[in-house]
Parts: C-alpha cells; sequence; structure tokens
C-alpha cells in the first residue's frame, strides 16, 4: 500500500494542464478587420493567472475546438487574461462569435517564454511582425514597467499596410515615451501614410542599438523572422543573442503527443521562444 | 565643396573608396533642397542623378488608375535613393516625393557616367556599391510580393 502510494506521487500533477477549465469573457476588442482581442476573467480561486511573456495558453471553443494562442496581456495584472487572435480558421472564426458574458475553455500556461531575466543590463531589440506583435506585447509591459533594469529598447514593426498596424492605442503611449526607440513599417501603403514603407528586416541597419551588448527578440511570419535573422548578423549581433518564436502544430502543450516536434524538440515545452543559435541546425530544414 | 567632400567620404556608401575617386564624386556633386510635397522626379523623365539624403524622408511611389499614387519604398536620412541614371535608357521608372523638408547631396548622373567612362576603376567601384543596394531593394520586394502578412489558414 505504502509503495503504491509513493508511485502515485511520482506522477507530475496534470490537473491544470490536462483539463479546460471555462473562464468568461468580460470584452471583446475588435482590433483589426480580422483580429480581435478577448479579455477573460480569472476564476477568483485561482489566485490570479501567472504566465511569463510569451507563453501560450491552449483554448477551447465549445463545440468547434482547441487552439494554442499567445497570451498578450500583462504579466503584472494577473486578474485578466488577455488574447489576441486572428480569426483565419473553423476555431478562431467561431471565437470571433463570441461575445463578452460568453465562456471559453482554457489549459495553460504552457511553454519557455522570451528571456527578460538574460536580457537585463542589455540592449534590448524586438523585431515583430503582423500579428506576432501579441505574444511579443507582455514583453514590451514588461521591458517598460521595469525600465531601469535595460539598456536601449528598441522595437521595430512591420505590418501589410497602415490599416493592419495592431494596437494601435499602445503605439500611441509607446511612441510618446523618450526611453523606447519604436519604427513601424508597411508593406504598402496610399499617399496618406507618412510612415516608412518596406519590409521590417530593413529597419535593423539603422535602429539605435549596440550589436556586441544586446538581446534581440522576433517573432512573426518564419519567412521574417530569416531575413530579420540575415540582418541582425550583419549588425554584429550573435547568434547566442537572438530569440524567436517557432509556430507548429500544437496540441497537448505538455510535449507528449509529438504534434509539434522540431527535430530533437517540442515547440509547446521547449519553446515557443528558443534562442536561435540553439535551433539554427534544424532552422532551415524544410522538412520541419 | 569641402564640406561636401567630408560628408562623401564619411557616408557608409562610399566606405573604402580612395581619395582620388572622392574627388571625382566631388565634381559631380551638388547640395539640394527639396520642400514637404516636392516632386524631385516623374516616372518616365530623364534619370540624370542619384541623392545621398542628409535630412528628411522621400517615398517612391507610382500612379495607379483608380487608385492614385501607391507607396513603394521610403527612404530617409543616410539612405540612398535613385539608381535609374545606370540603367539605359536612363528614365526613372517611379515618382518621388519629400514628405517633409528633405536636404539632400545629388550626384549628376551625366557627369558620373562620363568619368566612369573614363576610369574604370571608378566604373567599378561604383557598381560594386550598387550592386548591394539594388539586391538589397530586389529582396525587399520580394519578400514585399510574398504577401507574408496575409492570410493563413489554421492547422
Amino acid at each position: 500500500m505504502v509503495t503504491v502510494q509513493k508511485n502515485r506521487k511520482s506522477y507530475p500533477d496534470f490537473s491544470d494542464t490536462m483539463v479546460t477549465r471555462p473562464y468568461v469573457i468580460s470584452r471583446v476588442i475588435r482590433e483589426l478587420r480580422d483580429t480581435f482581442s478577448m479579455e477573460l476573467e480569472v476564476p477568483s480561486d485561482r489566485g490570479g493567472f501567472q504566465f511569463q511573456p510569451g507563453q501560450f495558453n491552449m483554448l477551447y471553443v465549445y463545440g468547434a475546438g482547441e487552439i494554442p494562442i499567445s497570451i498578450s496581456g500583462d504579466p503584472a495584472e494577473p486578474g485578466v487574461l488577455v488574447h489576441t487572435t486572428r480569426a483565419v480558421g473553423a476555431v478562431t472564426k467561431a471565437m470571433r462569435r463570441l461575445k463578452a458574458g460568453d465562456s471559453l475553455g482554457i489549459r495553460g500556461p504552457f511553454g519557455v517564454g522570451w528571456p527578460v531575466k538574460e536580457a537585463e543590463g542589455y540592449d534590448v531589440v524586438l523585431v515583430t511582425g503582423g500579428i506576432g506583435l501579441a505574444p511579443l506585447r507582455p514583453v514590451i509591459y514588461h521591458l517598460l514597467a521595469n525600465r531601469e533594469k535595460y539598456g536601449k529598447i528598441v522595437l521595430l514593426y512591420g505590418a501589410r499596410t497602415p490599416e493592419d498596424i495592431l494596437y494601435k492605442k499602445s503605439w500611441a503611449k509607446w511612441r510618446s515615451r523618450f526611453d523606447l526607440e519604436t519604427h513601424v513599417t508597411v508593406d504598402r501603403a496610399t499617399g496618406k501614410w507618412r510612415g516608412n514603407v518596406g519590409v521590417v528586416p530593413g529597419l535593423i541597419k539603422r535602429a539605435p542599438f549596440d550589436p556586441t551588448q544586446c538581446l534581440a527578440m522576433v517573432c512573426g511570419p518564419e519567412v521574417m523572422m530569416r531575413f530579420t535573422i540575415y540582418e541582425l548578423q550583419k549588425r554584429g549581433v550573435a547568434d547566442d543573442r537572438i530569440y524567436i518564436s517557432m509556430e507548429r502544430n500544437m496540441k497537448c502543450g505538455l510535449g507528449l503527443c509529438g504534434h509539434c516536434q522540431l527535430g530533437p524538440l517540442f515547440v509547446c515545452k521547449d519553446g515557443p521562444v528558443f534562442c536561435y543559435d540553439r535551433i539554427k541546425d534544424i532552422f532551415y530544414k524544410r522538412e520541419m | 565643396m569641402e564640406n561636401l567632400e567630408r560628408i562623401l567620404r564619411e557616408h557608409p556608401f562610399l566606405h573604402g573608396m580612395n581619395e582620388k575617386h572622392i574627388k571625382l564624386l566631388v565634381g559631380c556633386a551638388s547640395n539640394v533642397v527639396f520642400q514637404a510635397g516636392q516632386y524631385i522626379f516623374r516616372e518616365g523623365e530623364e534619370a540624370n542623378a542619384f541623392y545621398f539624403i542628409r535630412h528628411g524622408k522621400v517615398i517612391v511611389e507610382t500612379h495607379v488608375p483608380h487608385k492614385g499614387p501607391i507607396i513603394i519604398r521610403s527612404r530617409e536620412e543616410d539612405e540612398i535613393f535613385g539608381w535609374s541614371w545606370l540603367v539605359p535608357p536612363y528614365r526613372w521608372h517611379f515618382d518621388a516625393r519629400a514628405v517633409e523638408l528633405t536636404r539632400a547631396i545629388a550626384l549628376d548622373g551625366k557627369c558620373l557616367r562620363e568619368k566612369c567612362e573614363q576610369d574604370h576603376d571608378l566604373g567599378y567601384e561604383i557598381m560594386k556599391r550598387f550592386v548591394l543596394i539594388i539586391a538589397e531593394r530586389l529582396e525587399a520586394t520580394r519578400l514585399q510580393l510574398m504577401d507574408i502578412y496575409g492570410d493563413s489558414s489554421e492547422k
């Protein structure tokens, strides 16, 4: 009997990670034509939703399915859980139909987040494109809340058009800060746009940071990340100072099912944030 | 002239170019100012210059019928724009417009082409540098064409 009890204790507790809990939607914010944010009330018995910037949750839309979505809210505000989603498939389109008062199933948080602790004392370069800004927004909140711990902070963002720039209210605040260098570029624009036009990797060569004393965090479509890495390398940023967020078909969130396997790694458990130096040998393998 | 020479010598685009060639370039250079909204060149016009932006912002655009102007690229301080002066028949393929007060150094393309014909070493130095710019623009254009932020399907 004693032996059985010992064996039971040796199993990890999966109660928070394998079973969804219902969360009630308190607010839905329409960010863009196809992109929305949901604020969810954290159940009071949970004592706040603690997470690391870069981690994700599995969101279950009842009757539609479960998908991984990064947490995009402020880690210092554990009472509200925020997810930003783009409606592109069956589950996210069903999610977009939800409104305040409806509920979602949540499992998480999962994965390894951005290296905000390791970045202390260094310049921080955030390079992001499209909805890739969502997984990096918790980093921005964290860096600005702990501003004295970091050197220069540079935020470079690319979007398809000026109408596709995510978090317009946040940009107004970020641009007004003297301790945050922001540059936005769009792939195409009409004559009314006064900002940059061009691709986001093109912003790197002129960005004000010390390539030998910085840490870069990159999040966006994989093609954009590849070209961003080339530009960071050209500036002299070492591979072990570049972090990227990978996206694969994550299902269990625990590295058990194997859906998100990337060579010897599981994106859900060992990532989604990886040091580029660690995965550069498999990053360019097309079969993965 | 001394000021122009200093600015050109220190510009990253001309990094590594020898004094003799810098002086040849200075002979084709002049300071120019464009007011906000002023066109620097228009599509179809003769292309006889390229520009080092010292201050300000320039957009390169094209006009699409029923849509109006579409901005293709923007260029800012310390950047270079204009390479049609190098490619026959030396005609601009797009419009360029200053979106704010812009100060630049213009390099006379006709003058430079003649000097490059006389001094092939200078021509090679110029070509090496412009190939990098053209390759960078080509790469950026390909990325833009990929529409990487466009719709993607959920798996």
